[in-house]
């Protein structure tokens, strides 16, 4: 998606309906036409342009997280138990001890500032979603291709595979399987053996969504004359997969990897929740959030910002992802 | 006998001008603030509100099921606390505040036991006008039937074994059900000569006999009247009190007993005229509804939330008890993985905690405990203020120059890295493992927090190997005893012939001779006090080999309704209120 962005900006710059048709007419001609349109749509989506600022914002927070801790707030994992009023283990300060010193307040009983914990648990979020995403369309894509374009009993069988694990209870594989690896995995230890986990299990069980479009468009794009050209042209059958089909699989693949990472960032803050996600004290949203529920009437603050950052970093997602879509429009494929 | 009735009834007496003269002053001083309650801490400082009064209706409420109605099935606490309501043992708990309590004091019997035969024959006698709720007497033989039960685990599972391990180590007697004798009364280590006579025969002096005989394992139960699993749903009451109606999960309810006369009962003064028990699965609900004044008292005591403390301690102080249990929270050292098996790594560790952060995460002074020193709670006799590591003296604060010496000598002096395993459904372990790791990373000593399922730690922390293959250094838990003495509360802990492969206590996994030879001297000791004397030893020598961390002294804040009389914490129930001294005004 960014490059289109430099090819067009010089001749987005008036908005007028003239314009676009112009520009319309005028890109088609070149025969790029797809990204341009959709780049212009998509810069018409106020709502949607609004999401991928705040998309934007939300990664370059992850990425820098320690920079602007050690400008806004404190190490995330540091105590300050004077903040706390030990007889009922909330924070003294009013609004869970928001204060100049404590952006979002501190957590319950230990006096952790929420501040530094909310951001560095967008790093966690954002890294497992994304990653988890990888890991989906790229399975997805091979399986979904293979299948589309093989048909027959390759078809068949992957087709089985994706409706069984589709079926399958990921949230409750995730719980056990947690419980049953061991501590140190791969050279990884503590959190890293947690991440690998969230991203290959959520990353697999994701993969049958991205498939089936994928095989669903594929089964349609192969019988196709452009496809039929090539292949009368004496094409190999890697040249038409990459060359030929593969291009023309971007479209719906950008527009569900885009969705499948809020739901992604549910699930992980779903697992957090329930003991399952990153440990302690790495911050993690659900953690957060799961550990406010103990204190949620006397400080519910605390289990307001999480929550927050969650809603704002998924509806985000959500509203980038479906301007994502109007714009490159799928389905009207030429 | 006589001599011991009337000295009981005098005591009675200065009990009640004492307590009279106590309320006068309290209305002479007490603030307005308090409420309408006895006075912050009336049932821990004394008896709140003692009174004589009968009738009304004792309205508990609880989150939790009894795990048992089936007074040798139960091994809870509050369900031991209760089941005095019903049962009856040959002797019982003291009904006296505070370790007064852990006396012995006869019920059934007339007296405690006339132990004979080096320690090992104990001889009862049973009291006169004791009767079942259908009139009929109590004899011996119900008592040896009720006792047998405990040998038949496959019906009458779930509670405590001590009686079993101590009468038939071997196993020998497969339990009444299976018993071919006619009367069912087959069990050697008992013998019932006439109706009035129980002495039983110990295969190996235990001077803790009478606290296994004090539970409600001991308790009589009537032949015909025992319908092995399903008795749970009804037991047959010997007590002031029988059940009316039980829907377990829902509700139970209790009316008196007829037949039981008040004379026959040193112990009870059975108050109130009916008693009920109602199940809520909220406890922040369980709390607004006590202080509503819905109902009298929360049944299983395990203290208010963070909110109902909230409104209880600001508005109606007067209402509510800062009571001790017998809990102790601690880390225990797995002394068989590394670094632990050297003493000084485990002493870095004591020296680098910071006490007080963990106190403060579990809830401070107050809803939390105190500052602990030894591992021996107050309530047990031999627990004193030893205090090796200086832990009060330096206010429960790291001092991180110790801790460097010590991981000099332990020839680790940068520090190093080790896993704590913490159960997440206790969410409090979780907070206390990650104030540990906050405290301890200041020293050097990287600490990894494995939250591991409550249900899980039988096959995690209760299996050596487990801990060992996953480099389990340190687990945070706690600890309450089973009956108040030295054996009670440390001998699963810490005797190193009670090491089992899986659900096992001994996590520190401590075998030292000196200390496993303390519990046999203290064993064969029948006078408290001498075995107490001998458990101090014991508890210094834990102290100084540094196998296990103590931190804190359990703590609550209990709720006691403005209804409620004659309430007092009793250390003989965890800090419980003597339930079956309970009265309430109307």
């Amino acid at each position: 998606m960014t490059a289109p962005l430099h090819g067009t900006s010089t001749d987005s710059d008036p908005v007028a309906t003239a314009d676009v048709a112009a520009d319309v007419v005028k890109a088609s001609v070149e025969g790029r036409s797809l990204r341009q349109i959709a780049w212009t749509r998509l810069k018409r989506d106020k709502l949607a342009l609004a999401g991928g600022i705040v998309v934007v914002f939300l990664v370059l927070v992850a990425v820098f997280a320690p920079l602007i801790v050690s400008l806004l707030g404190h190490p995330p994992n540091e105590f300050h138990q004077e903040e706390i009023d030990p007889l009922f283990g909330t924070p003294k300060g009013s609004l869970g001890g928001i204060s100049s010193d404590f952006l979002f307040g501190v957590e319950p009983s230990n006096g952790r500032d929420v501040f530094s914990r909310v951001v560095y648990g967008a790093r966690i979020s954002l890294l497992v979603a994304f990653l988890a995403a990888v890991v989906a369309v790229v399975l997805g894509t091979v399986f979904g291709i293979i299948a589309g374009y093989f048909g027959g009993w390759v078809d068949s069988l992957i087709s089985r595979v994706m409706d069984m694990l589709l079926a399958f209870p990921q949230l409750l594989f995730i719980i056990s399987l947690v419980s049953v690896l061991p501590n140190d995995l791969l050279g990884l230890t503590g959190s890293g053996v947690r991440i690998a986990i969230l991203v290959s299990v959520i990353g697999f069980f994701g993969w049958p969504y991205v498939g089936r479009i994928v095989r669903g468009q594929t089964l349609s794009l192969r019988e196709k004359e452009y496809v039929e050209a090539a292949r009368s042209l004496g094409a190999g059958r890697r040249y038409i997969l990459f060359r030929e089909l593969l291009p023309n699989l971007v479209a719906p693949i950008t527009v569900y990897t885009t969705l499948m990472i809020p739901t992604n960032i549910l699930t992980e803050a779903a697992l957090s929740f329930l003991g399952a996600g990153v440990k302690p004290p790495t911050a993690s949203w659900g953690q957060m959030l799961s550990k406010a529920v103990g204190t949620y009437e006397d400080d519910p603050m605390f289990m307001i910002i999480p929550g927050a950052a969650i809603f704002i970093t998924v509806l985000a997602f959500n509203l980038f992802g479906d301007g994502v879509r109007d714009a490159l429009d799928p389905k009207g494929t030429r | 006998m006589k001599r011991l009735s009337r000295s009981r009834r005098i005591a009675g007496a200065a009990a009640v001008v004492g307590a009279l003269l106590a309320t006068a002053a309290c209305g002479g001083g007490g603030s307005d603030d308090e409420g309408s309650g006895a006075g912050f801490n009336a049932a821990v400082k004394g008896v709140a509100a003692k009174s004589a009064k009968k009738g009304g209706t004792l309205k508990f409420i609880n989150k939790q099921e009894f795990d048992s109605l089936d007074p040798q099935r139960q091994y809870y606490g509050f369900a031991w606390d209760f089941a005095r309501f019903y049962t009856r043992q040959l002797i019982s708990y003291a009904p006296k505040p505070g370790t007064a309590a852990n006396e012995l004091v006869p019920d059934l019997a007339t007296s405690t036991a006339k132990i004979s035969d080096g320690g090992k024959t104990y001889t009862y006698t049973l009291r006169d006008g004791i009767s079942w709720e259908d009139g009929s007497p109590i004899t011996a033989q119900d008592v040896k039937y009720g006792i047998e039960r405990i040998w038949a685990k496959d019906v009458v599972s779930g509670g405590p074994g001590y009686l079993r391990q101590v009468l038939d180590p071997k196993g020998e007697y497969k339990g009444p059900y299976k018993d071919k004798s006619k009367d069912k009364l087959g069990l050697k280590a008992i013998e019932t000569p006439d109706a009035k006579t129980v002495v039983f025969h110990l295969a190996k002096p235990n001077g803790d006999f009478e606290q296994m005989l004090a539970m409600p394992t001991g308790s009589p139960v009537k032949a015909d009247k025992d319908t092995g699993a399903k008795y749970s749903n009804r037991p047959f009451s010997s007590g002031p009190y029988k059940v009316q109606s039980y829907t377990p999960g829902k509700s139970l309810a209790m009316v008196r007993n007829t037949h039981w006369k008040k004379a026959s009962d040193p112990i009870r003064p059975a108050l109130p005229d009916k008693i009920t028990v109602t199940f809520n699965s909220n406890l922040e609900a369980i709390d607004r509804l006590l202080i509503k004044g819905d109902y009298d008292v929360f049944l299983s005591a395990t203290g208010m939330t963070p909110s109902g403390r909230n409104d209880a301690l600001k508005q109606h102080k007067g209402n509510v008890d800062n009571i001790t249990t017998s809990f102790v929270r601690y880390v225990d050292f797995a002394t068989k993985v590394k670094p632990f098996d050297n003493v000084h790594c485990r002493k870095a560790v004591i020296y680098g905690a910071d006490y007080k952060s963990l106190q403060t995460t579990r809830g401070g002074p107050q809803a939390g405990g105190d500052l602990a020193t030894n591992m021996l709670p107050k309530s047990v006799k031999g627990a004193d203020d030893y205090d090796p590591y200086g832990i009060l003296k330096r206010g429960g604060k790291p001092d991180p120059a110790k801790a460097k010496d010590e991981l000099k000598q332990c020839g680790k002096p940068n520090g190093f890295s080790t896993t704590i395993v913490a159960r997440n459904d206790q969410p409090a372990e979780v907070d206390a493992a990650e104030a540990l790791q906050a405290s301890l990373k200041k020293v050097g000593i990287t600490l990894n927090v494995e939250p591991i399922q409550g249900q899980s730690s039988a096959s995690i922390t209760g299996s050596p190997s487990v801990m060992k293959k996953r480099g389990y250094g340190m687990s945070m838990t706690g600890w309450g005893p089973d009956f108040p003495t030295g054996q009670g509360f440390s001998q699963p802990l810490i005797d190193g012939r009670f090491i089992q492969q899986t659900g096992n206590y001994n996590v520190s996994e401590t075998n030292d001779p000196e200390i496993n030879k303390f519990f046999d001297q203290a064993l064969k000791e029948t006078d408290p006090d001498k075995a107490g004397a001998i458990y101090q030893q014991m508890n210094h020598k834990v102290s100084d080999l540094a196998v296990q961390m103590p931190f804190m002294y359990e703590k609550n804040i209990t709720w006691r309704s403005s209804r409620l009389t004659n309430a007092f914490s009793s250390a003989a129930y965890n800090g419980r209120y003597d339930y079956s001294q309970l009265g309430v005004v109307k």
